[in-house]
């Protein structure tokens, strides 16, 4: 009997097969493998587990974590905890969607198709663009093919990206634009703001696109008209990265004449899970629909002319065009992707109105408390859930004095400018209670 | 075009419907937050729906998709094996599933513990030095293995490195990621048996290769044989060899790509270790690298001292960072959940049983198609439906047919260097009776392609959507839904 609960095979079957190909053992089939790279002796690898004791062993890594659902918590900076309707997660274990693969197979696969036709049309509602992709690994590299995309398009080689946006996403697009040799030039921040002057005098013939993100990595509201104005001075592109749920009560980038909208719609549904897997975005305006990376799933009939989906335009793609592709994707996040709309749909279209506002009201009553508490902020305007807060210890110990009162605290931004490192950003979102905002305050008062 | 079949969510909607439950605002609301300017003027148009027509109508979208639950999915160098539930159990405990990557290390020790583990797995799997984490895919992973043998070249100051080999028979994404690492692509032949050429490859390798991209075994399905020869060739000219993990699902505790001569190693999570394709993503594409490549490594590694585990940032020559934070946690969660529940005698059963399926259902169709290659397979195979192309039926129209049998069908039209090639992964998950019931639909196919062409020829019959019309989905592109004005009468 086999050992193994995922492996059917009998000793019979497997007498009855190797008779069929004709070879007395196993082995025989792996003959080709050269004697001297056939690995002898056993993996080093741990000792298989019932399910049981297997269980338990990941209920014991699992419980050696900190979780944000067991404490209150202020980190935000890219990455949120918001409210996820118990519908998602029944609806994602439907495990025809789960156990599916890329549907290359339309007839059999419409419920993922239209599912994806459904999340691009939100993303186009939110963002305010014509075309949105099937979703991309997640924000940073999102933002990055964006700008790669940008120097296809307009034949240039200078992406020009404000120091305001996620340093993460600012590491991913310099590592991309290195294996690319394109360069990137950064835009100098100003007590959390992109410095416009210092963009404008940047700015040339030679921009292949102008990168901002908004509410910015700070937590801010940016100019994006003037810094519109500015990139669309020569053949050049206006990228901007946003948070899908911010959209739900400003005015969307497409209205401010961004070319590009991309971020990642984790917010919507999909848990932080240490950071991954999550679910970029991806929308352009109607002109640039055949330069999109990834997978698109558009509206057809079928030969009885009944409404149906498949994946189209797929000449851009890697498994058509090989080395002439115009980027390397293949897969999506189709599954995230799912976990947004969903979201997305239970929420509607005043419910994600009524939590970006919740999130916005929030923040800003946070932000009143602690001012009112006497602590120094960046700035106390202009921001959506996000702010900095000016600490006379460095953040780091903060938290761990958090952390021993029962909370989570904010991002330590010493962790990415050397300047920064009283520096504390604070996300406050819709699950955060007023009670506990008011109890963080005083921990936040007591620790430093 | 008729619509009756299944409303997309935003025809559901009515004013006033909600599907959510928030929390009351608890403190005052004030208006003058924003500036006017900045508010938004015309809400997004989201869908107003309640929860149950929320869950009615993604439950009959999942009723409209094939997954491996639904039946067998033998899609070649996909690996379609068996997503265990137990995985997706462990993924959303709490402690998994509601961590924050800017926590502090000492918050995060399970997970911590758990992506060492991991790595190491995968280092003994592959016979690697060093694994990262922190690819998102398999495409990701190729591109951040081209980038590291290029830091490689760089600090050698051996600049004139441009090129990078890759077969004909290699997965598209190989040169695509190729051209976005910086490279050239340049195309090696197949042999007539199906291996890489190595007159030719000794014609093409120079001081100006970079790097070998291979698969091995191949996405035909063989292994080369020849794999010693090919690391010397390369080798011996400076250049590094790429190990593309897609096809690792034959090679597990029996060979491993570190003792072919492989320096770097990228392994599909959502392939050979069980993790969802979820429709189409997310996966995961871990890379394991030599002694000589580690200083080039994405920061950060995760290690151990005295029983504590960090994240070591300290990589000075790094290519840089490939994806935000720690790549895709909750995915490599699921994978671990599997290595452990597999054990190495596990895994080991699973390559064996993966190639004794695929060659049993090889020498069980060959009588009925073309099939170019000889030599036993490892777990996938290749046929040609050059055969029945000659009676008018294509390789297309055989898919669609299986379809009707309740089959996704096996990979068509690629490798491309196989006429008409249906590329065909059983996996090990699979049973004896499944696989025969799949060959004898196979069999009454290639009958039907004789005797009663158009029954293949129009195929399929029995799906929710006859064949749909890709040319004009391509020509007059709609990739969103608009809502309709009402019609006046």
């Amino acid at each position: 009997m086999s050992e193994f609960r995922y492996l059917p095979m009998t000793e019979e079957d497997q007498q009855e097969m190797l008779q069929t190909i004709g070879v007395d053992q196993l082995e025989d089939l792996f003959a080709d493998v050269p004697d001297d790279v056939k690995f002898q002796g056993q993996l080093e690898i741990e000792p298989a587990l019932h399910e049981t004791a297997l269980m338990k062993e990941m209920n014991r890594l699992a419980g050696r974590n900190v979780n944000i659902k067991d404490y209150p918590s202020f980190l935000g900076a890219g990455v949120y905890e918001h409210y996820i309707p118990s519908v998602v997660n029944h609806m994602l274990l439907r495990s025809e969607f789960f156990t599916a693969y890329t549907p290359y197979q339309p007839e059999i696969s419409q419920g993922e198709l239209q599912g994806i036709f459904e999340f691009q049309t939100m993303i186009c509602e939110l963002t305010g663009m014509d075309i949105a992709n099937s979703s991309m690994y997640d924000g940073p590299t999102a933002l990055t093919e964006a700008a790669m995309m940008s120097c296809g398009v307009n034949k240039k080689k200078e992406i020009l990206v404000s120091r305001a946006v996620h340093p993460e996403s600012l590491e991913v697009l310099k590592t991309n634009a290195a294996g690319q040799n394109l360069h990137v030039i950064e835009v100098e921040e100003k007590d959390g703001l992109t410095d416009m002057d210092d963009l404008e005098a940047k700015y040339s013939e030679n921009t292949a696109c102008v990168v901002m993100q908004y509410p910015n990595f700070f937590g801010q509201l940016e100019d994006l008209e003037r810094a519109e104005t500015t990139a669309h001075q020569s053949k050049s592109h206006f990228i901007v990265s946003s948070n899908p749920l911010s959209l739900g009560i400003l005015q969307p980038p497409g209205e401010f004449g961004a070319d590009v909208v991309v971020g990642d719609a984790q917010p919507f549904g999909i848990p932080t899970q240490l950071g991954g897997p999550h679910c970029g975005y991806f929308a352009v305006t109607k002109k640039l629909m055949r330069k999109v990376p990834g997978r698109l799933v558009g509206q057809t009939t079928d030969e009885n002319g009944e409404r149906g989906f498949v994946l189209t335009l797929q000449a851009r793609e890697q498994h058509i065009r090989r080395d002439k592709a115009t980027s390397n994707i293949c897969s999506n996040q189709a599954l995230n992707a799912l976990a947004a709309s969903i979201t997305m749909s239970a929420l509607g279209k005043y419910g994600l109105e009524e939590v970006a506002e919740q999130n916005l009201q929030k923040a800003h009553y946070a932000a009143g408390v602690l001012q009112d508490a006497g602590f120094e902020l960046e700035t106390d305007k202009l921001f959506f859930n996000e702010f900095v807060v000016r600490l006379d210890t460095p953040a780091a110990e903060v938290n761990e004095r958090l952390m021993e009162k029962g909370f989570i605290g904010g991002l330590d931004l010493g962790r990415f400018y050397e300047n920064r490192r009283h520096d504390m950003l604070l996300a406050v979102t819709e699950l955060r209670t007023k009670e506990e905002i008011d109890a963080f305050a005083s921990a936040l008062e007591e620790s430093v | 075009m008729t619509t009756n079949g299944q409303p997309l969510i935003f025809e559901y909607s009515r004013e006033g419907r909600r599907g959510h439950s928030l929390p009351e605002l608890d403190i005052d609301k004030k208006d003058d937050l924003l500036p006017a300017a900045l508010r938004r003027k015309k809400k997004a148009d989201l869908p107003q729906v309640s929860e149950l027509q929320l869950v009615r109508h993604y439950t009959a979208l999942s009723r409209r998709n094939h997954g491996v639950d639904s039946g067998f999915y033998p899609l070649g160098s996909c690996t379609m094996k068996y997503n265990p539930k137990v995985n997706e159990d462990v993924a959303r405990l709490p402690g998994f599933a509601h961590l924050h990557p800017y926590q502090p290390e000492g918050q995060i020790q399970g997970a911590l513990e758990l992506m060492y583990k991991l790595q190491r797995s995968l280092e003994a799997v592959t016979g690697m030095d060093q694994v990262t984490l922190q690819p998102a895919a398999g495409a990701h992973g190729e591109w951040t293995g081209l980038m590291l043998i290029r830091a490689f070249h760089e600090a050698n100051g051996d600049t004139g490195r441009t090129k990078v080999i890759v077969p004909d028979s290699a997965h598209g994404t190989n040169p695509a990621s190729a051209v976005v690492a910086g490279f050239e692509a340049v195309t090696v032949r197949s042999t007539e048996e199906g291996l890489v050429d190595l007159d030719h490859l000794r014609e093409l390798t120079g001081d100006d290769t970079a790097a070998l991209m291979l698969t091995n075994p191949n996405t035909l399905g063989l292994f080369e044989r020849q794999i010693t020869e090919m690391a010397d060739i390369i080798h011996g000219a400076g250049g590094k060899l790429y190990y593309d993990g897609a096809n690792s699902n034959a090679i597990l505790g029996m060979t491993r790509p570190g003792d072919m001569g492989f320096d770097v190693v990228h392994l599909n999570l959502h392939k050979t270790f069980t993790t969802p394709h979820g429709g189409g993503g997310p996966g995961s594409g871990p890379v394991g690298v030599k002694q000589d490549l580690v200083p080039y490594l994405p920061a950060p590694v995760v290690q151990e001292k005295e029983g504590t585990f960090f994240f070591n940032w300290d990589f000075p020559a790094s290519i840089g960072r490939v994806k935000p934070y720690y790549g895709n946690f909750g995915i490599n969660v699921r994978a671990y959940t599997y290595i452990r529940t597999m054990g190495p005698e596990g895994l080991r059963q699973v390559s064996r049983q993966a190639v004794l399926n695929a060659n049993y259902m090889l020498r069980r169709l060959e009588p009925y198609f073309d099939a170019p290659y000889k030599q036993h397979c490892k777990h996938e195979f290749v046929l040609s439906g050059s055969r029945q192309k000659k009676l008018g039926v294509r390789t297309l129209d055989m898919a669609k047919r299986l379809l009707d049998f309740g089959y996704h069908p096996p990979t068509i039209y690629f490798p491309i260097n196989v006429e008409e090639c249906l590329m065909i992964e059983p996996t090990e998950t699979e049973s004896k009776e499944t696989l025969d019931e799949f060959c004898d639909a196979m069999i009454q196919i290639a009958k039907e392609a004789e005797d009663t062409p158009e029954v293949v020829q129009e195929a399929p019959h029995h799906t929710v959507l006859g064949r749909l019309d890709e040319t004009t989905a391509a020509r007059k592109p709609v990739l969103r839904y608009e809502k309709q004005e009402a019609v006046t009468t």
